[in-house]
């Protein structure tokens, strides 16, 4: 009797963590939304949230779990600050993207 | 009285800024009398410190008087001082006295020039520079007055700018003696590294306490000369001075006469004790440099046919003399003549300037003749101080200049004869131009076509307020002598008064041989200026010689010639190498660094594209990078 036991280990955690990653990496660069390109940033800082975890629990240290919430708040206030920027500049131009944002090209 | 000496050079000062501000209004001839009244309190004031001292003991005749704390950096601690001691106040007579005569006599001689007023402002700015020079406490102040005299200097005799000649003549004098001022400046950090102070009293008390090394005090007696030969002409830096003859006659007569000529004997002679404990062979640079500049210059005085020529090489031939008795270490004997020339080369500078103004600017000698009979008191006082300087007794030149003669006997004979030669060509020359100028035939017409428009000259007496300094100046050139006669210890006026700042003087040859038959010595000299003046005349008013006046000699031995050639030949070659190095190699170097930075960039900067995503990219290049990096460090290594 072959029992299907899946029992998640920490290695599945870190694989999901480094795929979220990756997207977020992946929506970054290509897309050209700057509130598509927040939420990426968002992805990847969660995947290295997941990460924290996976191995704080992994390695039973407490530090791992207390750095996620620091990114956490730092997070929030990110969010903030760079939300309000792009709605800001929303208000002022129409049909933005990241590209035409390029005036401080050298 | 004493403490109130800072007024002696703040009159003249006061005089010049009244000058600057009001001089146009005052005009034609007030801003002159305006400026002959500031010099002449000057010298009231003087004369009164002179009383004042003169009832002092005399180790007590030495007043300083701190205006206020010029330089307090650290060890360096120059006060603005001031410094009344019987050597500066001595100066200070001579030189506001003959200043006063000579502004007096500018009023009639500039009378009508365009910068009347401009030209006052400058010599009551130069008055003040040599008065700031010589009653300095320290050396700064004096280079101060040292600089100021400089650039006065080069304002007065390029005052007719417009000349170029006057111009040329105005820049050379300024580059010349710049020269002199890098010994003056080398010789001022010397003695402040050495004694930690640039105050004379305590460079001269390092050097009675033997706290000065020979060789350093060599250094800045040396050094100090170099100062000396450019301001007071000596060779190899002379020659300026007879380019100097640019500027209007008073110029002359004031500064490459009387006075700023004089500052390099001042100077050498108020560093006196640094002279004399450096090196033996220090002064007899200085003895051989002088006469070598007193024979050079009189042989070519000899030549010349300019009247002011020949006085200005005179003046640098008679330098000479005084740079021979500091030399010789006859530091009073050089005063005494300095006080003398100063008087008698004035009275024949503004005599010069008297005829020059009578003869309407006519300065060739060749084109005079006969004018004592249309300018009597000129022609008489000329004769004066023709004789003063020819060394014919009683009048002033004689005794002064065999004063120092007795000295460079006890010296060095050799250098005896080089003076004796030197007092002969002097009597010899100056007869020459009395007689060429005074005697013989009209000539004023001769070349009269030449003038054209001008056609006659007419020559005529100048006005009074010309000849009234020249009478002054012709009485002192008289009784100058008495200041300083040999005949006994107590005649030596002038010895005595400057007793506490020279103390090397005559005790030490005493008992010379020159010394105790110093009445041959004069006799010698008598001969000499006689036989000088008998030939002169035999030659020029009796004809009886051919006239020997070869090319060579009024060309000045070709001196200014080769210096011209080295300077503007292979000299201005190199000042172009220089710039041209300059230009190309040195501004090459920093505008291609510039250049290559820039291009580079240039080509860097397109980085900069101002798309987040491409800097996303870039950063995400570099994460993985790293990342690479430390997961292949360990397979590889």
């Amino acid at each position: 009797m072959i029992s299907l036991t899946l029992v998640p280990t920490a290695t599945w955690y870190l694989v999901l963590a480094a795929v979220l990653f990756s997207i977020g990496t992946f929506g970054v660069l290509v897309r050209r939304n700057p509130l598509v390109m927040f939420m990426c940033i968002e992805l990847m800082l969660n995947a290295v949230n997941l990460t924290f975890v996976a191995l704080a629990r992994e390695l039973n240290d407490i530090n791992g779990q207390t750095i996620v919430f620091f990114v956490m708040v730092v997070a929030a206030a990110e969010v903030v600050v760079g939300l309000g920027i792009i709605v800001s500049i929303m208000r002022n131009r129409s049909a933005l993207t990241a590209d035409d944002l390029a005036e401080l090209k050298g | 009285m004493l403490n109130l000496i800072w007024f002696i050079p703040l009159l003249p000062l006061a005089g010049a800024i009244l000058n600057l501000i009001l001089g146009r209004k005052l005009g034609d001839p007030r801003s002159g009398w305006v400026a002959t009244i500031a010099t002449g309190t000057s010298f009231l004031v003087t004369v009164l410190v002179y009383f004042e001292m003169l009832g002092l003991e005399a180790e007590e005749r030495s007043h300083v008087e701190v205006l206020f704390s010029w330089l307090p950096v650290g060890s360096l601690q120059v006060d603005f001082a001031l410094l009344a001691d019987p050597l500066s106040i001595v100066m200070a007579l001579f030189i506001t006295g003959i200043s006063t005569l000579i502004h007096l006599y500018a009023i009639g001689y500039m009378h009508g020039d365009a910068k009347f007023s401009k030209f006052f402002l400058y010599l009551n700015l130069f008055v003040f520079s040599m008065l700031m020079l010589v009653m300095g406490e320290n050396l700064l102040v004096t280079f101060l007055g040292w600089e100021g005299v400089g650039a006065c200097s080069y304002f007065l005799i390029s005052f007719w700018h417009t000349r170029n000649s006057a111009a040329v003549a105005g820049k050379k004098a300024f580059v010349t003696n710049r020269i002199g001022d890098f010994g003056v400046m080398t010789a001022m950090f010397l003695a402040f590294s050495a004694v930690g102070s640039l105050s004379y009293g305590a460079i001269n008390e390092a050097a009675h306490a033997g706290e000065l090394a020979s060789v350093t005090a060599t250094a800045i007696a040396m050094l100090l000369f170099v100062g000396a030969c450019g301001k007071s002409a000596q060779l190899p830096l002379y020659l300026w001075l007879p380019d100097a003859m640019e500027g209007p006659t008073p110029v002359s007569a004031l500064i490459h006469a009387a006075t700023m000529v004089t500052s390099g004997v001042f100077l050498m002679t108020r560093m006196n004790p640094v002279l004399h404990i450096s090196y033996d062979w220090a002064p007899t640079v200085i003895a051989v440099v002088g006469a070598a500049t007193a024979l050079y210059a009189a042989t070519v005085a000899v030549a010349q046919n300019d009247i002011k020529k020949v006085l200005a090489y005179s003046t640098v031939s008679q330098l000479g003399f005084m740079f021979l008795a500091i030399g010789s270490g006859a530091y009073v004997a050089a005063i005494f003549h300095m006080i003398t020339h100063a008087f008698f080369k004035a009275l024949l500078f503004l005599g010069s300037g008297s005829v020059i103004h009578g003869m309407h600017h006519e300065q060739d000698m060749r084109r005079m003749g006969a004018l004592r009979k249309v300018m009597p008191v000129t022609g008489f006082t000329f004769i004066i101080g023709w004789l003063a300087i020819a060394g014919v007794p009683p009048f002033a030149g004689f005794w002064s200049k065999d004063e120092i003669l007795l000295y460079v006997y006890a010296n060095n004979r050799g250098l005896y004869v080089v003076g004796l030669v030197t007092a002969l060509l002097t009597a010899y020359y100056m007869t020459r131009q009395v007689i060429m100028v005074f005697y013989g035939k009209a000539r004023w017409n001769d070349n009269s076509a030449e003038h054209g428009a001008h056609g006659e000259i007419t020559p005529h007496e100048s006005p009074r307020v010309m000849l009234i300094p020249l009478i002054v100046l012709s009485v002192l050139s008289i009784l100058g002598g008495a200041m300083q006669l040999p005949f006994s210890k107590d005649l030596h006026f002038l010895e005595h008064w400057l007793a506490p700042v020279v103390e090397e003087s005559e005790a030490y040859i005493g008992k010379s041989w020159a010394y105790q038959n110093k009445y041959l010595l004069l006799l010698v000299a008598i001969v000499v200026a006689v036989s000088g003046i008998l030939i002169s005349i035999s030659v020029y008013a009796k004809s009886k010689f051919k006239v020997i006046e070869p090319k060579i000699l009024e060309q000045a031995w070709k001196y200014d010639h080769a210096v011209s050639r080295v300077v503007g030949g292979p000299g201005a070659a190199t000042f172009n190498l220089i710039a041209w190095i300059d230009a190309n190699i040195v501004d090459g170097i920093v505008n291609g660094v510039g250049e290559l930075i820039r291009s580079v960039a240039g080509s860097v900067r397109r980085v900069q594209s101002g798309f987040v995503r491409t800097y996303a990219l870039l950063i995400s290049f570099g994460a993985v990078a790293i990342l690479a990096w430390f997961l292949l460090r360990g397979v590889l290594l």
